[in-house]
């Protein structure tokens, strides 16, 4: 990975939506999704995004996508300005730029056979021949874990792990450069979870795809991602690769999230740093750092000043976390405000 | 495990009838629960884990039935028991919270409503008696401005916190037994962390014995003390849950440990388990879990092994330890990496 290619680059981008309100129906305020965000992804590797509920993440997939067309911002991929693109250039442009949802039973058409899903896409998008179309079905059927003679099958006939299948053959029925993985394997068991996962990692060393995965996780992502971008309320908190994440968080929100995670082995004993409250609304979110209501380490300074994310020394390269004391609480310096953790007893 | 039993499920069986056919969601079913501690019962989408648990409450609808076994709750067969004499079990000795606790609260009735009336029925209190016990509860469960909340309708709240709501409404007349079906699976990782510690505390407090429903193999290791682990309607192991991670017997159970992606460690590669979970009315006639199993025979393709006992308290339903089991003699000694699937 010396040779970097950028495929996809984000800048400043905002997402929100408008409340409309009164008689008149006038914009009386907005639901700040994303809120100033930018992050660059590189060719062959695959970015997760977590977060939770409202933090903005499966809103920054879609705006990729223009499936919601952005506030504000730029968005390049592969050297092109995304948001410049009419309707009909950017439907061609889809063909690099796949997504696949988390609902395998909505995303799929329930009155057309799989091959007639696939046949659609690839119709689209002028990706095979026609001639040909038969043969790339059969052998994306194959390629997904499915007999190619359930081609002819509807979606009601297929399990959900077989649905989900089925959305990843569409996806990559295009020959995509990008796939976007909203939540892709959040509905499905475990066993068939696993399943699912090994074979998107086959296909990215195969076909040197680019994964964007949005989840929330984090043991799909931990298995997953080459790198990591924690989001809170619309904004980015900590960004790194996947180990400086899991075994370094330096945000206090990435701290608390990883700590929350219950660990499948009764005999580990685990610190929890227990958060206090929910997730403010993102209609008037707190000022400041958006997480200092929640944060077991603010001072007046975190209600005032926003926090920009910063690379400290100590930290590896590309990792990022937005915090004014990050440095102070690794050194012990800047201790917490208020009581919160709890050890564990087993 | 001479532990007091709250309560002992045997040969719990409950089927559907749709269309002349018989489903049988739970297909013999047993376990226990000693009493102060609690029970998960694991398993996967259709495993019978959620029909267990409403069984235990008679709460199955036409055209589903309990159609034989027992439920003894303190001694007591719960299904010789009227439809009157279990609706003064329900929320009272025994009470349950769900999933998704938007569906499962009245969205027209008010917090405090919906907690006095359990209080009312059980308790025999009035309104005014009935509102503050209630903000009382409210306060228990960690509910910010309770007596504000008594006022405020479902909506109002947040996922969390509704779920607290159920929670509170559950504990009303302190029940000796709470069943939890998957109580933190819509809820984000932070909230359910403040969930399962609220139930650990409560059930120190008071005492109560706890049924954990959940798929979640984490949630089970922080929070149970024995497991059940179901598949296809069947019970395929019961273990304390040390012994149940340490050294997992059944091959479903190793395999749902090594298809699990771990936050707490590097993982190479996941081992998934290879097919699917068998249609309801296409169930093999050996063992459920035969066809996906690594190391199934003629035998456990033919016959259906029995839940026999394999060391202290511990219970598998599999040829494998069995005098009978004529496959590779070494697959009885737990050793991951040799119980991988082949594909």
């Amino acid at each position: 990975m010396s040779q970097k290619k950028e495929l996809l680059k984000i800048n400043n981008l905002k997402q929100y939506f408008p409340i409309k309100g009164g008689i008149l129906g006038r914009t009386v305020n907005n639901v700040k999704a994303v809120d100033d965000v930018s992050f660059t992804i590189y060719e062959g590797e695959t970015v997760s995004v977590v977060g939770e509920s409202g933090c903005g993440k499966s809103t920054t997939g879609r705006a990729i996508l223009r499936l919601d067309d952005p506030t504000d911002g730029t968005i390049e991929f592969d050297g092109m300005d995304l948001l410049s693109l009419n309707k009909k250039e950017m439907r061609k442009m889809r063909k690099d730029l796949q997504i696949i949802f988390q609902d395998p039973y909505a995303s799929l058409n329930p009155r057309m056979t799989v091959r007639q899903t696939l046949n659609e896409a690839m119709e689209i998008q002028n990706a095979v021949p026609r001639n040909e179309r038969n043969d790339r079905i059969a052998e994306l059927m194959e390629t997904v874990g499915l007999q190619p003679h359930q081609a002819d099958r509807f979606p009601h006939e297929f399990s959900g792990g077989q649905r989900q299948r089925i959305g990843i053959a569409r996806a990559l029925s295009v020959d995509p450069k990008l796939i976007v993985c909203d939540e892709a394997v959040s509905a499905l068991d475990v066993s068939i979870q696993a399943q699912v996962l090994n074979l998107l990692k086959k296909f990215q060393d195969e076909w040197n795809l680019t994964y964007l995965f949005i989840a929330h996780d984090l043991g799909v992502v931990r298995h997953i991602s080459d790198r990591i971008i924690v989001m809170y309320l619309g904004k980015i908190v900590e960004i790194g690769d996947t180990k400086s994440i899991f075994e370094n968080p330096q945000h206090p929100y990435t701290k608390a999230l990883l700590s929350a995670i219950p660990v499948p082995d009764p005999e580990k004993k685990t610190e929890r740093i227990f958060l206090q409250g929910d997730v403010p609304s993102p209609i008037d979110p707190p000022s400041g750092c958006r997480f200092h209501t929640r944060c077991p380490f603010a001072t007046d300074k975190c209600a005032e000043e926003v926090p920009e994310l910063r690379n400290e020394d100590y930290m590896t390269d590309g990792h990022a976390a937005a915090c004014h004391y990050i440095k102070a609480i690794e050194s012990g310096e800047h201790q917490p405000t208020k009581e919160t953790s709890k050890v564990r007893d087993v | 495990m001479s532990d007091e039993k709250i309560l002992e499920v045997k040969d719990l069986r409950t089927s559907f009838f749709i269309e002349g056919n018989e489903i049988k969601a739970v297909d013999g079913v047993t376990f226990d629960v000693p009493k102060g501690k609690t029970l998960g019962i694991v398993g996967e989408s259709g495993s019978g884990k959620s029909i267990s648990a409403l069984s235990i409450l008679q709460l199955i609808d036409s055209p589903g039935e309990i159609v034989g076994g027992e439920i003894n709750f303190k001694g007591q067969n719960l299904l010789d028991y009227s439809e009157a004499q279990m609706r003064k079990v329900r929320g009272n000795q025994i009470s349950m919270i769900f999933q998704e606790p938007m569906t499962s609260l009245n969205p027209v009735y008010t917090i405090g409503q919906q907690i006095r009336e359990a209080l009312k029925i059980h308790r025999g209190l009035d309104k005014k008696d009935g509102t503050e016990k209630s903000v009382e509860l409210l306060e228990l469960v960690g509910i910010p401005s309770p007596r504000k909340r008594v006022t405020q309708y479902p909506f109002e709240l947040s996922g969390g916190m509704r779920q607290r709501v159920m929670i509170a409404m559950a504990l009303a007349c302190n029940p000796e037994l709470l069943i939890a079906d998957e109580p933190t699976t819509a809820l984000d990782v932070t909230i359910q962390a403040q969930i399962l510690e609220l139930i650990k505390e409560l059930q120190e407090e008071m005492g109560m014995s706890v049924v954990m429903i959940t798929h979640d193999l984490g949630v089970v290791a922080e929070t149970c003390d024995y497991v059940a682990v179901m598949y296809c309607g069947k019970v395929v192991e019961y273990a304390d849950v040390k012994t149940l991670f340490k050294n997992p017997r059944h091959p479903y159970t190793v395999g749902l440990l090594n298809s699990l992606p771990r936050s707490d460690v590097d993982q190479e590669e996941l081992i998934p388990i290879k097919g699917t979970v068998p249609a309801p009315h296409e169930m093999p006639d050996g063992c459920r879990f035969a066809p996906r199993c690594p190391f199934a025979t003629d035998l456990c393709h033919s016959e259906l092994p029995s839940l026999d006992d394999v060391g202290e308290g511990e219970q598998v339903r599999c040829w494998i330890y069995t005098d009978e089991w004529d496959g590779d003699p070494e697959v009885k000694v737990y050793e991951p990496e040799k119980r991988t699937s082949e594909d």
